[in-house]
């Protein structure tokens, strides 16, 4: 009898619980990134706080952005377009920074790399576009790896810190292709362009008339192959390794210095797939300027994406939604696109500042 | 002290302790590691505030919220790791922060001043000597005489012997003895059961961040202690009967290497060591070990010599080979070189051996399925203390890192041929102590070569079957059954019968 009661009386709570269990996993990934959240939120704050002082609508401002970012098809098209270079950016400054290493040289990188692949897109002869297409890509990521050869070599061998030595290379390959374009390879008119690339090396757009092209899928795929390497495979787990601990990596026969090349390497050649996927996708033709500065920006989504494919995804997202919307405000309530360089920069800048401040936070609770 | 308890973020370190120490006496704090004497300490002194309970100085409530405070309190402290200046002289050290007024001040007169207290501290030191230049032992007086020169009556002194050789720790002890006949108060941390009851007048134990109980120290004796500090009694890991010892397994010859700054640290090493025996390597930290140890197990480059694993030459070679020739190592910094952080239990056991089949399949893939099936064997195995083998491994004890670490060098299927052990059990408390060495032990009777370098002398003693000792980057070889007495000279550098 007492049995029966308990048993009656168990049933209830162990259901309850199973509910409590359910909200608890359906909110933990929520608890998980809630620096992110916070962040955003701040940025939005900071934001409609300029919005508001520099006398705009904040409300009307914010729709704007909103709708223009999501509000319609040829929004959500927009949005993607934007976020596709920078969710190769932001992989390139992922995978190097899970080694440990900070390039900040992606701008070169995408630069050079779109050039390459104009260039195949231009002179090969006429080729069955799979085949093309491919090609173009290769050529943008071969580009974009050798950009890196240098500050990776000089990494390994003399110590040299890759921050200065990526900055440096990005100037000079940012220069190169502008040079590039403005000389000989210019085509003739006002314009520093190239000349229209081979049909056969176009990306199908899937939007019309917005610019998506399937080189959104190239850059998911990146992500995933970025994820799957990283986590899945042994030189992936070297890397990381490497990237955590190199004194205890090295003692547990990882090769680092190998390690660093290769996620260097990678990192450029993300980099330069990147440019090739704008330039097969979006302009189908390599313009001087082209790069509203889609490397810098990696660094960002890189960062709020907290250096994991999944983030960086969805953190890309997020900062072309800020630039689609802010075109959208720009035309329909006159506040300059600025302003989504202020909420983009405010987010990154809470983010660095919070885990500066769960450093020094730690560092007290040590005490 | 009464009633002390102290919470961090998950665990109590101090839980309703109460100590009480009597003025003029040496008292000892004794407790394995993690059994919250650091903290209760840290806590007299002002490094931590009290959860909950009170302070008495003298039958007065006191309140120390800072090491100021606790030295305005004449309350001195003296660390495991030293605070000096290494390039400034003794006597700049000594009044460093409590230097005379006026701009400009008179070195001579302050050396002059620093030497007169010394003596009167019966503490002699040289106060014109660079602190950089003195023996360990020599600069642990100086933080002595550092604390005394502030006026502390209340000295605490956290685990002073663990740097020292035994003849410095017998010249440590003379002058313990001195400080307490002049009527100080002395606190002193260890670990050591010996030392604690050949020097203290009464001794407190510690468990879990429990009080365990006050004794006399003429009232009790070691098993007794020991039993205190671990509930439950010990039995130390040692040799039983004699070691299978077969074939040549490593040769060194005239092994030199230079050090971090690029001092020669290894000045012409050889030894054998043979299938299934421990050859212990006894000596101060500092003097070749950790250039030694890097060089057999390839972190090192060796400047000249050669080193033979079964006939092969391997002088020079990368980790990597190291581990391909089945050399597996116990690094002596565990944070620094033996874990990675931020990977999970299971990444940490397969480093070494993620870039190799089993764990490495086709296309350079990992084998998840074979890693968890043997994460969860190590883990099982090794009683590593885990909710999981997804864990992140920083959130593991330090016992359970080690445990960890040495279930790695079992490797995969393959048993390590030669395993170069550095430091093995320090800072682990009994439990994982004796365990550690009972697998030391158990390797070398499956065949293993252990190289075992080590600090503590009695571990050395406990479980090798032949001893070295180090001393200035050269070996020098004992007796076949060492006395601590002649180990001890070698580790200075001497001869018994000099």
């Amino acid at each position: 009898m007492t049995k029966e009661e308990t048993g009656r009386g168990d049933r209830p709570t162990a259901i309850e619980n199973q509910g409590s269990r359910l909200i608890k996993r359906a909110i933990r990934p929520l608890v998980a990134i809630r620096p992110e959240i916070t962040a955003i939120c701040a940025g939005f704050l900071v934001g409609a706080i300029v919005v508001w002082v520099t006398g705009h609508p904040v409300v009307e401002t914010f729709y704007h952005l909103f709708r223009g970012a999501f509000g319609s098809r040829i929004a959500i098209g927009m949005t993607l377009t934007r976020a596709t270079p920078i969710i190769f950016t932001g992989l390139a400054v992922a995978i190097a920074f899970k080694c440990g290493l900070f390039n900040i040289g992606a701008e070169g990188q995408l630069q050079v790399g779109a050039f390459a692949a104009a260039w195949v897109g231009i002179a090969l002869p006429p080729m069955p576009p799979v085949i093309h297409i491919s090609l173009a890509f290769a050529a943008g990521a071969a580009a974009g790896l050798l950009w890196a050869v240098v500050p990776a070599v000089l990494k390994v061998t003399r110590g040299a810190h890759e921050v200065v030595t990526t900055m440096m290379l990005a100037h000079v390959g940012i220069l190169l292709a502008s040079y590039l374009v403005t000389g000989p390879f210019k085509d003739p008119g006002p314009v520093p362009q190239t000349e229209w690339i081979a049909s056969t090396a176009q990306l199908t757009r899937l939007l019309p008339p917005t610019q998506l092209s399937t080189a959104l899928f190239v850059a998911l795929l990146c992500a995933i192959a970025v994820y799957l390497f990283l986590w899945k495979t042994s030189p992936g787990y070297a890397i990381r390794a490497a990237g955590l601990n190199p004194k205890a990596a090295e003692a547990g026969g990882v090769p680092v210095a190998r390690s660093i090349m290769l996620a260097l390497l990678l990192s450029g050649a993300l980099a330069g797939l990147g440019g090739a996927g704008e330039i097969l996708g979006v302009f189908h033709r390599f313009i001087d300027g082209f790069s509203p500065g889609y490397g810098w920006t990696g660094i960002g989504v890189a960062l709020v994406g907290r250096m994991h494919p999944l983030g960086v995804i969805l953190a890309a997202v997020l900062f072309g939604a800020l630039r689609a919307g802010g075109g959208t405000v720009a035309r329909a309530v006159g506040v300059p696109l600025d302003i989504t360089v202020v909420i983009q920069g405010t987010i990154i800048l809470f983010i660095a500042a919070q885990r500066m401040t769960e450093f020094l936070w730690e560092r007290r609770r040590k005490k | 002290m009464r009633q002390i308890t102290k919470d961090f973020p998950g665990v109590r370190a101090n839980d309703a302790v109460d100590f009480k120490v009597a003025q003029g006496e040496i008292h000892g704090l004794l407790g394995e590691n993690g059994a919250g004497k650091s903290v209760l300490m840290g806590i007299l002194y002002g490094l931590y505030q009290p959860t909950s309970g009170e302070i008495f100085i003298h039958g007065r409530a006191v309140a120390i919220r800072s090491p100021a405070e606790a030295i305005a309190l004449k309350i001195g402290m003296v660390h495991q790791h030293f605070m000096l200046i290494s390039n400034m002289t003794v006597a700049e050290n000594i009044v460093l922060g409590f230097e005379p007024d006026g701009y400009f001040w008179n070195r001579k007169e302050i050396a002059q001043r620093v030497a007169q207290f010394a003596a009167e501290a019966k503490l002699p030191i040289n106060p014109e000597e660079t602190v950089g230049q003195l023996s360990v032992g020599a600069q642990q007086r100086v933080e002595i005489l550092k604390v005394l020169y502030r006026q502390a009556q209340i000295l605490i002194l956290d685990e002073p012997t663990a740097v020292l050789t035994p003849q410095e720790t017998e010249a440590l002890f003379r002058a313990m003895r001195a400080l307490r006949d002049q009527g100080k108060t002395i606190i002193f941390i260890a670990h050591k059961l010996k030392e604690v009851l050949s020097i203290c007048d009464r001794i407190t134990v510690l468990c879990r961040g429990k009080l365990v109980g006050t004794e006399d120290a003429g009232a009790t004796d070691e098993s007794k202690l020991a039993e205190m500090m671990v509930g439950t009694k010990v039995v130390p890991a040692t040799r039983i009967g004699e070691a299978t010892i077969g074939d040549r397994v490593l040769e060194v010859k005239d092994l030199t290497a230079d050090g971090e700054r690029g001092e020669r640290a290894l000045e012409g090493l050889s030894f054998e060591l043979r299938a299934g025996e421990i050859l212990g390597i006894a000596g101060v930290e500092g003097n070749g070990q950790t250039e030694l140890v890097e060089v057999l197990t390839g972190l090192r480059r060796p400047t000249g010599g050669k080193v033979f694993l079964s006939e092969a030459d391997l002088s020079g070679i990368t980790p990597r080979t190291a581990l391909d020739y089945g050399i597996r190592h116990i690094p002596e910094d565990k944070r620094k070189r033996g874990i990675i952080p931020g990977f999970s239990v299971k990444e940490n056991l397969i480093l070494g051996d993620h870039c190799r089949p089993p764990f490495k399949g086709r296309f350079s893939w990992l084998m998840e399925r074979v890693i968890r099936r043997f994460a969860d064997k190590r883990i099982e195995e090794f009683q590593i203390q885990t909710p999981s083998r997804d864990t992140p491994i920083d959130s593991l004890s330090g016992g359970n890192q080690q445990r960890l670490i040495v279930g790695r060098v079992y490797g995969h299927q393959k048993r390590p041929t030669l395993l170069i052990a550095a430091q093995p059990t320090c800072g682990l408390d009994v439990q994982a102590t004796r365990y550690v060495r009972q697998k030391l032990i158990e390797l070398s009777d499956q065949g293993a070569a252990v190289l075992l370098v080590s600090a503590d002398l009695d571990e050395v003693m406990a479980i090798s079957d032949r001893i070295l000792v180090i001393h200035n980057g050269r070996l020098h070889e004992a007796s076949k059954r060492p006395s601590r007495q002649e180990l001890g000279l070698l580790m200075i550098g001497g001869r018994e019968d000099e």
